[in-house]
This record gives structure tokens, C-alpha cells and sequence, in this order.
């Protein structure tokens, strides 16, 4: 396996080839933030949270995405770098309904702790209150698009490890939002399992169980590598 | 010479101000390093005063009497504090904007919801009018420093006033200081 080595925020690093940034960030403690980033899905590069600066590039890359490369100097964590984050922390935030007070997933919030960890204690930009609908029809299961952050995560992990394809992204702009099936109440998709995948890995309240209340989502997204990394290790074992 | 300090309650739920309230025994520390010379919980006077040091205003501006008392505030006052999540995002009194005007919420609130003898509240110069759309405070008048929370703990209250007796800047960051909700 050839080796690609490189220099993150003055750390030397060695990564297999093909191995992204992120993962080499990772490998030596630096830590970058990524909201629609989880270990089990293929990366998208939705949030730009982990947009970083490459010395001789004049564009920003997503470190979830780029690869890393032979001699690259990476920096992650620049003046620059930590207002862009903490602008787009406040989009979200004043894009969508945000209220944390009555929500499912206060307390236990990936959009709360990305806040805490760029700073943000008030938004500089105004907020928008968009009228947004919540779909209720699923028996089990709930889907609130003023908590919705477009980071995907549903939509991948419904197609990629239930293998259901559930999920989509419809319209663009301020219109986008996630759809269920062609466009239909989530309660009539008859290709939805009820597995609850996208609910769990949902960074934020959107997704939720019908018998949560304020507070009372307790998601766990990291599991979703467990459930990964074992199908791998069975599909190697004839 | 003591720190000047009031307290004001706009568009919120007092939690905030309950909150302050459970810095119980230590309530009695800070009555002697301050005067208190406006609050709905510590003290009776009826009109905000002049030459307020630091000023924590609960609450997002909603109505004509919010806005009057806010300007004012922020006349009179040196630091003025956006305390608690519903000065710094509306909050919850701000999830009456996506009806989009005062007219459609109170038609909603006086009107559809009612049993069939709802009327529209009108009393004018008793009734505050509802504003447009509920705003943070820092989208209505500058404001100098944000304390969020919903409620912010009595000890996240405590961290942030502590510094400003000392006439220092209270350091806000992390999720003990910082974490909405």
C-alpha cells in the first residue's frame, strides 16, 4: 500500500493513499468540526464545516472529501477558517426553526454542540422563520423540517445501509427540504422498514420517535460504524 | 461607588428570571455589591432610571411597550445584556412569526381557536399592539453582551456576573456559558 505524507497544522502525518483528510486529521488529534460527516456513510460534503485551507490552493477544500496528497501543507483551525464555521453554524441556525427550548434532541444536539464549539453565542445574521410543515403520518416516527439541517445523513443511510431508499432531496434553494418517497407523506411510502436508522443518525431533532419528548431524544450516530464495520467483517467470512 | 444594576422582562416567560431567583443565598452577596435600581423581582420602581451600569433584559421585543421600554433601556444603560435565549433568538414568542404579521396570529389566537364568543383584544393605550414579527434585541438596539440559555442556570449567571463585579468581561465560551437551550 504506497503512502502519501503530509504536514496538518504543523503535525507530520503518513496515510495510505485514498485516505482523506479528515481521516489523517484524525489519525494525528486534530480535531475539525463536520455536522453531515458520520463513519459508515460516504461523505458528501454538505455542511462545509470542514473546509480547510491547502497552502498553493486558493480554494478551500472539505477535508471529508479531498484526498490527502503527497508534500500537502493542510491548516485547519486559521482566523479565516474559525469565522467562515461560525457563519454557517449561524446560517443554519437562522435558515431553519431552531427552537432548543421544545425540542426532542435538546440537550443531545450535534447543531448545539458545533454552537458551543465555533463560539456562537448570538447570530449576526437575522433570523428567517420560514413556514415549514412537520409530517407526523409515520406510525412511529416523525419528520420536522424546521429542525432539518439538509446535511443527508437520512437520505444516505437509509440508501446506502438499509438499502431501502426512503429518502431524497427535493427542490432547491430556500424550498429544498428532504422528501419521503416520490414526494409523499412518510406514513404511505410503503418502502420504508421502520428500521429508525435515519432517526439515529439525525445530528438534530428533525427525525425523531413519536414518544420522545423535550429533551428526550438520546441518538446515538456513532453506533451506525459498529453496524458497518461488522457487515463488513461478515461479508469477508465466507 | 456600587454597580448599578437592573433587570427587565420583555417578551419571555420569567424563566429566566425565576433562574436569577435561584441564586438563592448568594442573592444576598450580590444585594450588597449592587443596587438594584430596576427589576420585576427586586424592586418596586415603576420607571426605568437613568445611568444604568449593566442591564439584563429577558425576552425578545414583541409588542409597542416592549420597544418603548428597550430603546429606553438602551439609552440609559452602559452594558446592556441579552439574557436568555428569547432576547437572543426570539425563541419561542418568535415561532408566532412564521404566521407572518400581528394580524394573522391574533386571528389565530382570538378567533379560530376560540369556542365561538372569541373577539379580538382592543384596548388601546391599556393593550400593548403586537409588533409585526418578535425580534432578538440585538436586531432592535445594540446590544453588548449575550448571556443564552432556556433558562440560563443560576450558575451560568453566577460565572457571568461575578466577572462584571470585579469590572472585568465575563468569558463566554464553552457549553457551560454558551449552550443554547
Amino acid at each position: 500500500m504506497s503512502v502519501r505524507t503530509l504536514t496538518i497544522d504543523g503535525r507530520d502525518v503518513a496515510m495510505a493513499t485514498g485516505a482523506t483528510l479528515l481521516a489523517a486529521a484524525r489519525e494525528v488529534g486534530v480535531s475539525i468540526p463536520t455536522l453531515c460527516h458520520l463513519e459508515g456513510l460516504s461523505p458528501v460534503a454538505a455542511c462545509r464545516l470542514c473546509l480547510v485551507e491547502i497552502e498553493g490552493s486558493g480554494k478551500l477544500q472539505p477535508a471529508c472529501l479531498t484526498p490527502v496528497a503527497e508534500g500537502m501543507v493542510v491548516h485547519t483551525d486559521t482566523p479565516r477558517l474559525q469565522d467562515y464555521r461560525r457563519t454557517l453554524i449561524e446560517m443554519l441556525f437562522t435558515e431553519g426553526n431552531h427552537v432548543c427550548a421544545v425540542c426532542v434532541a435538546n440537550g443531545h444536539c450535534e447543531l448545539q454542540d458545533r454552537a458551543v464549539e465555533v463560539g456562537m453565542d448570538h447570530s449576526r445574521l437575522p433570523y428567517r422563520h420560514p413556514d415549514r410543515p412537520v409530517d407526523l403520518t409515520h406510525h412511529l416516527f416523525g419528520l420536522d423540517h424546521n429542525r432539518c439541517i439538509l446535511c443527508t445523513r437520512c437520505v444516505r443511510v437509509c440508501d446506502e445501509v438499509e438499502g431501502a431508499h426512503v429518502w431524497d432531496v427535493g427542490w432547491r434553494g430556500e424550498h429544498c427540504r428532504i422528501i419521503a418517497g416520490l414526494n409523499q407523506p412518510w406514513g404511505a411510502v410503503d418502502a420504508c422498514t421502520d428500521c429508525g436508522k435515519c432517526v439515529q443518525v439525525c445530528p438534530t431533532g428533525a427525525l425523531f420517535d413519536k414518544a420522545d419528548t423535550t429533551g428526550e431524544k438520546h441518538a446515538d450516530p456513532a453506533r451506525l460504524w459498529t453496524l458497518v464495520r461488522a457487515r463488513a467483517r461478515g461479508q469477508q467470512t465466507p | 461607588m456600587k454597580l448599578r444594576l437592573a433587570t427587565v422582562w420583555l417578551a419571555g416567560c420569567s424563566g429566566c428570571h425565576m433562574s436569577f431567583l435561584d441564586l438563592d443565598e448568594w442573592l444576598i452577596e450580590l444585594a450588597e455589591q449592587v443596587d438594584v435600581v430596576f427589576s420585576p423581582v427586586a424592586s418596586d420602581i415603576k420607571g426605568f432610571p437613568e445611568n444604568v451600569d449593566v442591564c439584563l433584559v429577558e425576552g425578545g421585543v414583541a409588542n409597542g411597550d416592549n420597544l418603548e421600554l428597550i430603546l429606553q433601556v438602551r439609552a440609559r444603560t452602559r452594558l446592556l445584556v441579552s439574557f436568555g435565549d428569547c432576547a437572543i433568538t426570539a425563541n419561542v414568542p418568535g415561532m408566532r412569526n412564521r404566521l407572518d404579521g400581528a394580524e394573522p396570529v391574533l386571528r389565530r389566537g382570538y378567533l379560530e381557536l376560540a369556542d365561538g364568543s372569541g373577539q379580538l383584544p382592543h384596548a388601546p393605550g391599556l393593550v400593548p399592539d403586537l409588533l409585526e414579527r418578535v425580534l432578538p434585541l440585538h436586531e432592535v438596539v445594540p446590544v453588548d453582551l449575550y448571556l443564552p440559555g432556556c433558562p440560563p442556570s443560576a450558575a451560568r449567571i453566577r460565572a457571568f456576573l461575578e466577572p462584571l463585579l470585579r469590572g472585568e468581561r465575563p468569558v463566554m465560551e464553552g457549553a457551560a456559558m454558551i449552550r443554547f437551550g
